[in-house]
């Protein structure tokens, strides 16, 4: 039995709202010592900010967070977060301009006098070796490949005295040895005493690395136990719960086998993202492509839609290939949705009209000419086919709530009536009105023939495609007709069978 | 710990060959030496050379405080006003009205301690424009460039100040063993500017705050508060080589310093500092410094007429950026 004293780390009922929003709420989580403990859930259930309190980047607004039975330090005390608890976040910590030994040492260099570069260079060797990372500590940071600065970013954690690691998504960027490599690196961890918080998509790695598991969902505590008394049904149950929201879809008519296919990809890959890939969207079909942010699912929407160039393969629309590079595939026939509406989606200090008109701009007026009586005319057409609410054509794009904006970046996508549409995450941040409206207008398209390629992480999108592809590290893993259970497609994305 | 898996060795990219970068320059400076040997025999004179070397001071010191500034990932334009108003103000608060002084004719013996502190307050408010409001580096040191340099023309009248105290003009017109008391003094500054970007861990936190912000804050370095320190060096050096400037020419123009800061950012980019921050070195830059001093000296001596030889440097100067950019093979900026 665990009590709060024996515990290396406790979050105790500890709570967190941003605005709003409630990102946590009474949440308690205890990590025995020397412990793997696993933190799962679905994208928004509340890790990255458990982990942010974890780490005293935030301060929980209700609850406390303590070490080995001792509250935990002041916030602004970063050097005592830094002796109890490390973070190997995602994105890399390491100066890529600065050495390794450098790096390892930052700020630390010396006890206040001249560094001395030779012993410097000494100490890292040495800590380097003792965690088995086999790096030259006079290499700048910047030739390590993603593994070996992972390694680096761990080493350097431990030296500074932290017994206690969250690991976040430490396996989204490796290949299949590299991840065995760090699998026996962190048990060997283990072994020695380290405590260790690891977070990830991939129930399969939960159960290969971990004591227990601990599933948060809505921002709340689910359960906490040992991976060895919970089986992979039950754990993707906790992290779905109950279905929510839009699950009554009408059924979409079954298409002829003699419809032609609109988009046919054909070997597509990309180096480090996804492997060769075959697929074939009839017209008016809806494709729903679905994965964990390390699948490849992004890139391989993004690859067709023109905004990163395969490494191998073909597009074709229609049976026309289609050359690289987005005004290619415009000129094709292929509309997208990017992933950021923010970054590549809109302009946000243009108006609605502009930003919904952009693609045609060129039949707006002669000779590159945008006449305003015709831009108006068109951009209202697009705000009643799409009902976006706004004030009117000339209002700035940015004054729209999310749904709204979402709608402007699909009427852009379809303006130039496109025969191929791929969405990526059409609906996500967006209220569950806009939402409807998002997926009918979606819908539309495809009953007009268009064929769609969707991109989403919400099982409510996919419920409206007509078949749904699962990929896991870069390769397509399931392919689900119409009908499947939620319970289905998450056992696939996460890497585990049903 | 014995845990002896490893990973695959990194490609043993030749380390040697990242410090040898801050030779780079050598070759070019041994090279125009030559050039301006068999152009004119005064060219390798003592007394040449030694021109050359004073001449650069101002420069150096300078490009020394805008090497600070870029290695942590930010820039100031207006360093080259800060030359003309620190000294200008330093010396009006003691000069009689009568030589176009602001009157208050205060001891002389503040001027210089005057125009070091000027210095320092004006980086000090670019630091606070562009670290605490968040304002653009670019923008905010134009606007304080155009204004410091409006300052100065305000106080004096739009007048050369002519009637220097002797502690002003002690610095740039001294000769100690044959060689001027500002050649000496760059000499130590840069050694002591070696010595803590190399050495201590304030200078490689300027590193790691160009090289990664965030990396930095995360490794416990008060980033803003290191950069606060690096504008206010950068403005007490800019404000150092205006009293150099002053000593040499006898005089504060009103537009001393006026146009420098082209050759500032030239001399620091050819020596191998990125515009983007975390890399460089003060050598690179000091090399990067005597290059231009060696190419605006030969043209001199060769000859270019007056009309062209402004043409004919910035020419250079950007011919070299280009074969920077080819040697480095790496983006300046982006």
């Amino acid at each position: 039995m665990m009590s709060v004293t024996e515990s290396a780390v406790a979050a105790v009922g500890v709570s967190k709202h941003f605005g709003a929003t409630t990102a946590l709420s009474d949440v308690t989580m205890r990590i025995a010592p020397g412990e793997t403990h696993a933190l799962v859930g679905r994208n928004g259930a509340g890790k990255s900010t458990l982990v942010s309190l974890l780490t005293g980047l935030h301060r929980p607004d209700g609850g406390e967070i303590r070490f080995g039975g001792e509250p935990a330090p002041p916030a602004a005390d970063r050097g005592a977060w830094r002796r109890r608890v490390a973070c190997v976040f995602q994105r890399s910590t390491i100066i890529p301009t600065l050495t390794v030994a450098e790096n390892l040492f930052l700020n630390r260099q010396s006890e206040g006098g001249p560094i001395r570069w030779g012993a410097l260079r000494r100490r890292a060797g040495q800590l380097l070796e003792e965690y088995g990372v086999g790096v030259d500590p006079g290499a700048p940071a910047a030739d390590l490949g993603v593994e070996q600065r992972q390694l680096v970013e761990i080493a350097r954690a431990l030296s500074q005295g932290a017994r206690f690691i969250i690991l976040d998504e430490p396996t989204a960027r490796l290949d299949a040895a590299a991840i065995d490599r760090l699998f026996a690196r962190l048990r060997g961890l283990a072994a020695s005493g380290v405590t260790m918080l690891f977070i990830s998509h991939h129930l399969q790695e939960v159960y290969t690395v971990c004591d227990t598991v601990t599933v948060l969902r809505d921002a709340r505590w689910i359960l906490t136990r040992p991976v060895a008394d919970i089986g992979h049904d039950d754990l993707v149950a906790a992290m779905t719960g109950e279905a929510v929201g839009l699950t009554d879809v009408a059924r979409r008519p079954p298409r002829d086998a003699s419809v032609p296919a609109a988009l046919r990809i054909d070997g597509l890959a990309l180096d480090g993202a996804y492997e060769p890939l075959t697929l074939e969207v009839k017209a008016g079909e809806i494709v729903g492509v679905t994965g964990s942010g390390s699948s490849g699912k992004v890139s391989l929407a993004e690859t067709v839609g023109g905004l990163r160039r395969a490494s191998a393969g073909t597009v074709s629309v229609g049976g026309a290939t289609v050359g690289a590079g987005v005004p290619a595939a415009l000129r094709a026939g292929i509309g997208l949705v990017p992933q950021d509406r923010h970054r590549e989606g809109l302009v946000p200090l243009l108006s609605v009209g502009e930003n919904a008109t952009m693609p045609i701009a060129d039949r707006l007026g002669p000779a590159g000419m945008i006449l305003p009586g015709r831009r108006r005319a068109a951009a209202q057409a697009a705000i009643e086919r799409y009902d976006i609410r706004t004030e009117g054509p000339d209002a700035p794009v940015a004054s729209l709530s999310g749904g709204n904006a979402q709608k402007v970046v699909l009427a852009r996508a379809t303006a130039r009536e496109p025969k191929v549409l791929v969405l990526i995450n059409p609906t996500a941040g967006v209220d569950v009105r806009s939402k409807e409206s998002l997926l009918g207008a979606v819908r539309a398209a495809a009953d007009a023939g268009t064929g769609v390629l969707m991109v989403s992480d919400e099982l409510d999108d996919l419920r409206h495609c007509d078949r749904v592809l699962v990929m896991f590290h870069g390769r397509v893993t399931t392919e689900l007709q119409a009908g499947w259970s939620d319970t289905e497609v998450v056992a696939a994305v996460e890497g585990v069978s049903a | 710990m014995t845990t002896t898996v490893t990973a695959p060795a990194p490609t043993r990219r030749a380390v040697p060959l990242a410090r040898l970068r801050d030779l780079a320059l050598v070759p070019a400076i041994v090279a125009l030496l030559v050039v301006g040997a068999l152009i004119d025999p005064v060219f390798l004179s003592r007394a040449n050379l030694v021109n050359v070397l004073q001449q650069q001071t101002e420069l150096s010191l300078l490009v020394l405080g805008e090497t600070l500034i870029l290695i942590g990932g930010r820039f100031d334009l207006s360093l080259e006003s800060t030359v003309g108003l620190a000294p200008a103000l330093g010396v009006a608060l003691v000069i009689p009205a009568a030589s176009h002084g602001i009157g208050t004719e205060w001891a002389t013996a503040l001027a210089v301690p005057i125009c070091l502190l000027v210095g320092i307050l004006i980086g000090a408010l670019n630091g606070v424009l562009i670290l605490r409001f968040g304002l653009s580096a670019f923008i905010v040191t134009l606007g304080m460039l155009i204004t410091l340099r409006g300052v100065q023309i305000g106080i004096t009248g739009g007048q050369s100040l002519f009637d220097l105290p002797p502690s002003v003009t002690y610095l740039g017109n001294t000769i100690w063993l044959g060689v001027p008391l500002s050649v000496w003094l760059c000499v130590v500054v840069f050694a002591a500017g070696i010595a803590a970007l190399g050495w201590f861990r304030q200078g490689r936190a300027v590193y790691a705050i160009g090289g990664n912000a965030d990396a930095a804050r995360a490794a416990g370095i008060r980033t803003d508060r290191v950069m606060y320190v690096v504008f206010m060096i950068a403005g007490l050096l800019a404000a150092l080589a205006g009293l150099l400037m002053a000593g040499r020419l006898g005089s504060i123009a009103s537009n001393q310093g006026s146009q420098m800061i082209f050759q500032v950012f030239a001399a620091a980019v050819i020596g191998g500092v990125s515009m983007n921050g975390g890399k460089g070195t003060l050598f690179g830059a000091l090399c990067g410094v005597l290059v231009l001093g060696l190419v605006s000296n030969i043209l001199t001596l060769a000859g270019v007429s007056a009309q062209w030889i402004q043409a004919v440097y910035g020419l250079v100067i950007l011919v070299a950026l280009v074969l920077a950019r080819l040697t480095t093979g790496k983006s300046q900026d982006s």
